[in-house]
């Protein structure tokens, strides 16, 4: 016999797995880029500008997805311009708009004494918060995403060989390299519910880390972060339910398993 | 037109002058080969000739279609899967078929590599493997940087001579830094000596018994070159007869 609280156990998980797949898929390719162009600072930077973003969403009285999404936007546009000063080396800069921004976020958040944030929940994730909305716009603007990023994959592919070379070779490396980064801001905003702040980069990271040794193209490493993500995802939710650990960091543990493992496995080379 | 021209072209990094006065012209069919110090602004020189550094001062006119360039040095990250093969294959729009890139790295003497990753390659055999990718563009103009560097010695001269077959048959420019001052002195059309400024600029053998050429690379190296250029004024056939000694400036025989 099927009772409520069993019908309800089972929707909140079949949304998770929705939202947490869907997620892994679309993180997979934007996370080779991350490793090939040594981006996860980058990542983290724009992870940790997010609670500004909820900051912003609450207290605008907008959907603070969208407030996460509009400021992780800001921040990388923001970075993108930076980037072409170069008095200060990239990481610095990092590390003063990561921790910055991620302070004032907190600053802000103490100061809104009406309203009552989950910090947790946005530091950590919350995938069984979800609801079909989410999974929705992870799937369709996860889409949308990876198609934009397969328009400038050839540029990118060739700009992380070499950025001279593609320039010479008549490659929109600026342009190219502005996409990456907006999609990668974006990738940040829709996985922080998920996975939260503080673990949002490990999702782009880990699984194509894991991929590489099984890859010996760029697109081959891509479709192996995807099955490495999706993996990660099933079994930290398993995890999660049947141990009754929190969803966020039971996925990441299983996406650490799974890069132990491919260390250990005989790889393709 | 000239392929690449550069029109007193200045540039400097902050407050280091990096390139003074500069003119340069690299015609069809023609060989210039940059030579100077280290820190001379050679690599530099390039780049604004590529139009990857924009010039502070001056003007920079680019008449080639198709330009191969082989940088100095290329790090292909551990991280990034990618055969020879699809390397080569990005070099051109569009598909390359496998029996143009077995050619193309024949021509180089590279043909065991497509397989490989490129981030296994040994310095040479990825030096090879980058020009083999410039050819793969059929360029009008060709822009090295020091094209030869880790190759071994053998290697070296078959590279300068495809250089040099490239220049004469498919009547590609060529600008090229190089470090090699023997071979350079004999394979090349006009020598520019770089020192920021332009040092002298001309015919292998005139700049060779230039001042400034002499103050910059030193009495004995320039001497051996001298020699050199005056052995090399001629051309070996094959049955070892001598063809096409031309009585230059320099020739103190005869």
């Amino acid at each position: 016999m099927v009772t409520d609280a069993d019908a309800a156990m089972d929707e909140f998980l079949v949304l998770a797995l929705a939202a947490g797949l869907g997620l892994a898929l679309v993180a997979a390719p934007f996370g080779c880029f991350v490793v090939w162009r040594r981006m996860a600072y980058f990542g983290d930077t724009l992870a940790h500008a997010a609670l500004l973003g909820v900051v912003v969403g609450v207290a605008g009285g907008i959907d603070v997805t969208l407030g996460v999404a509009a400021v992780c936007l800001a921040v990388a546009a923001l970075l993108a311009s930076v980037r072409q000063g170069r008095s200060l080396a990239s990481d610095t800069v990092l590390g003063i708009v990561a921790h910055g921004a991620l302070a004032m976020g907190l600053v802000a958040l103490a100061l809104m004494e009406t309203v009552q944030v989950n910090l947790m929940g946005w530091l950590f994730g919350d995938i069984l918060a979800v609801g079909w909305g989410d999974v929705a716009m992870i799937w369709l603007g996860g889409g949308v995403m990876v198609g934009l990023l397969a328009m400038v994959w050839r540029p990118l592919v060739a700009m992380t060989v070499d950025e001279d070379l593609a320039r010479v070779e008549g490659h929109a490396v600026a342009r190219a390299r502005l996409v990456l980064m907006l999609l990668v801001a974006l990738v940040v905003a829709a996985a922080m519910k998920i996975v939260g702040i503080l673990l949002v980069t490990s999702l782009l990271v880990i699984p194509a880390a894991a991929a590489r040794r099984f890859a010996r193209t760029p697109e081959q490493m891509a479709v192996a972060a995807a099955v490495a993500g999706a993996m990660a995802v099933g079994g930290g939710l398993w995890g999660s339910w049947r141990f009754d650990t929190p969803s966020g960091p039971s996925i990441v543990v299983a996406a650490v398993a799974l890069f132990a493992l491919s260390q250990a496995m005989p790889g393709r080379r | 037109m000239a392929l690449v021209a550069l029109h007193e072209v200045s540039l400097a990094y902050g407050d280091q002058p990096v390139l003074v006065d500069v003119s340069l012209a690299v015609e069809r069919g023609r060989i210039l080969t940059v030579v100077g110090p280290n820190g001379a602004g050679k690599s530099s020189l390039l780049k604004v000739a590529l139009g990857l550094v924009p010039a502070d001062r001056g003007r920079v006119e680019r008449g080639a279609a198709v330009v191969g360039y082989v940088p100095q040095r290329l790090t292909v990250e551990r991280t990034l899967p990618l055969s020879v093969r699809r390397f080569l294959d990005m070099a051109v729009p569009g598909r390359v078929s496998p029996a143009a890139l077995e050619a193309v790295l024949d021509r180089v003497r590279a043909g065991h590599v497509l397989a490989r990753q490129v981030a296994d390659l040994s310095g040479g055999e990825l030096q090879r493997v980058m020009m083999a990718r410039a050819l793969l563009r059929r360029p009008d103009l060709l822009v090295l940087d020091e094209p030869v560097g880790g190759v071994d010695m053998v290697g070296q001269a078959e590279l300068y001579d495809l250089i040099a077959g490239v220049a004469r048959e498919q009547g590609a420019g060529v600008l090229m830094v190089s470090h090699d001052l023997h071979v350079v002195m004999a394979a090349t059309d006009e020598v520019m000596c770089l020192n920021r400024h332009v040092c002298c600029a001309g015919h292998p053998e005139s700049v060779s018994r230039h001042p400034e050429y002499l103050a910059l690379f030193g009495p004995r190296v320039a001497e051996s070159l001298a020699v050199y250029t005056h052995d090399h004024d001629h051309v070996h056939l094959a049955d070892g007869t001598v063809d096409g000694h031309g009585h230059g400036r320099g020739c103190r025989h005869g």
